[in-house]
């Protein structure tokens, strides 16, 4: 059975500033964020210096529960450089930060039995730099593989 | 015919062969390009001099590695002066745009005789993987870990969401790709010409980001690909039958914007190619209908994007675009029913040649003019598309001349 991965941790590389960079400091305490307009409440991701609903640039980030849902998905087969891995990059609902999305992976599963609308929860995978990537597993499977 | 703006018009075009991908070096992209330019010169009947205006998308870019230069194609071709020298944002989807943005100039009076010229060389960086190719950035560092490593694979996302939604099968992706191999069947520039495609390849070949497989993308290739557009006045003048810009846009919505890389479009958006706030304008500028177009040239870089564009261009219902193509209203037949729209009777991107949306103007011009290998018989309109990709995404709908 082949069990969905993230990209090896030396082939992921993020770049940060200032707008972005308390997601990525979150998420090395293992810590899912999101940034909610000062203003108006309005979630956005990915971080960006404005609100699209009022304009404001005042932000709070947000610490969200992990739990998340598969609005939609691809079966990746191989990537540059890696013929054989099988990815499922996904862009997933965050229900406790409505309208914001991420693009992510679920791991450990088997790639057959991913669908729209599947819970999620968090886990956090190792990336270049001593980064932490936010990835997700269906809720409730055990562990079938280290996110390593 | 008296319907939209008619002001400027086609009146040449010109390409190089096409090539796989990396496969026409030694030859460059300027070099290509000037090929490309002389040849589109030629067809007109006026000399590279002429030139006063340059008007290019993906801001003059050449795929994604390379830039084009309008001061060494004046050094190169021996062209004086320029009057205007611009180009659209972003990538494809302003390939149908560069038009309007060419017709801007002309009518603003900055230019009297407008190139639009794009080449593709990809000894270096092939297209398909170049996400994972590109440096990390604040923004790409929300996308580029998860593997999407290519526009195709964003796409497959936005595919699965049109299947969730819809019903929409991979039979309707198949049926895009096997009647665009068929097309190609006849042109003997097209990549593909001799290898036809049938049921059973398309559901035996690879999987690349599923839902999509091998055919559901479009090819990689090397080539250039020029149009000169000029006065209406003048156009008449020239060697070939001037064909009108009936309506031009570019452009699109916020929710479409940050498509790709982003995901964060609510449902009507995210399964859609995002031009249907071209489409709205188009028509509207024409004073044109669905039914009127009669030749359909769909930016094709995978499968559903043809689909959901027959949605957005208003030639079946949202949500009815699988049992729009699997009824068979897609292919080409020289005197279609009512009802049906042939599209993409070059062979398109996926079994012709891929040069970011230019090779689909080319087909629209010669489909009005008359010339077209897979002619459809008495055509009056035909719509030309660039995209779906980051915004702009653009359309053109060419006429004919009165």
């Amino acid at each position: 059975m082949v069990l969905a991965t993230a990209l090896p941790t030396e082939v992921i590389k993020i770049a940060t500033d200032p707008t972005t960079e308390p997601f990525w400091q979150a998420a090395k305490e293992r810590r899912l964020v999101a940034p909610r307009c000062g203003s108006c409440g309005h979630f956005r991701l990915p971080p960006t210096a404005y609100c699209p609903e009022c304009q404001s640039g005042e932000v709070e980030w947000v610490d969200l529960s992990g739990r998340a849902q598969v609005y939609s998905f691809a079966v990746v087969h191989g990537f540059p450089g890696l013929p054989d891995i099988t990815l499922v990059p996904a862009v997933v609902d965050l229900p406790d930060a409505p309208g914001a999305r991420l693009v992510s992976n679920v791991i450990g599963v088997e790639p057959g039995t991913v669908e729209i609308g599947m819970e999620l929860e968090v886990d956090f995978h190792p990336i270049s730099d001593g980064w932490l990537l936010p990835v997700f597993r269906p809720v409730g499977a055990e562990q079938k593989e280290s996110a390593s | 015919m008296t319907n939209g703006l008619r002001d400027v018009a086609i009146v040449g075009i010109g390409a190089t062969d096409y090539y796989k991908r990396g496969e026409s070096w030694p030859r460059t992209t300027t070099e290509m390009a000037c090929e490309a330019i002389l040849n589109a010169c030629a067809d007109a009947g006026l000399s590279v001099k002429d030139i006063d205006g340059f008007a290019y998308y993906s801001g003059a870019g050449a795929g994604y590695g390379e830039k084009m230069d309008t001061a060494d194609f004046m050094e190169i071709l021996g062209i004086d002066e320029v009057t205007f020298t611009a180009s659209l944002t972003s990538g494809g989807g302003g390939s149908a745009g560069s038009i309007g943005l060419a017709r801007a100039a002309i009518v603003a009076g900055d230019a009297t005789v407008v190139v639009t010229v794009m080449a593709l060389q990809q000894a270096k960086q092939r297209l398909g993987s170049v996400f994972a190719a590109a440096p990390a950035t604040p923004t790409n560092s929300f996308l580029q870990p998860s593997g999407l490593s290519g526009p195709g694979h964003l796409m497959s996302v936005l595919a699965r969401r049109h299947m969730h939604l819809y019903g929409t099968t991979r039979d309707a992706f198949c049926e895009i790709a096997l009647t665009e191999r068929e097309n190609a069947q006849t042109r003997p520039k097209a990549r593909f010409r001799g290898t036809p495609l049938t049921r059973g390849d398309y559901f035996a070949a690879r999987m690349i980001a599923e839902p999509l497989c091998l055919y559901d993308f479009c090819q990689e290739t090397d080539g250039a690909v020029a149009v000169i557009t000029t006065g209406i006045d003048r156009a008449r003048d020239l060697k070939q039958k001037p064909v009108p810009v009936v309506a031009t846009a570019h452009g699109g919505r916020r929710e479409w914007g940050r498509a790709f890389g982003w995901m964060g479009m609510p449902d009507e958006y995210f399964a859609s190619a995002g031009n249907k706030p071209i489409a709205e304008r188009l028509y509207k500028q024409a004073g044109l209908e669905p039914t009127d177009i009669d030749v359909a040239l769909l930016y094709d870089h995978f499968s559903p994007m043809v689909l959901m564009q027959l949605e957005d261009y208003g030639f079946c219902e949202r949500g009815q675009g699988n049992d729009f193509v699997l009824g068979g209203n897609i292919r080409y037949s020289a005197r279609p029913r009512a009802g049906q729209i042939p599209v993409n009777t070059h062979g398109g991107q996926l079994s012709e040649a891929y040069i970011i949306g230019m090779t689909h103007l080319l087909e629209g011009v010669e489909q009005m003019r008359g010339t077209a290998i897979n002619q459809v018989e008495g055509a009056e309109h035909a719509l030309v598309t660039g995209g779906p990709a980051s915004l702009p995404v653009s359309g053109l709908i060419l006429g004919k001349d009165a």
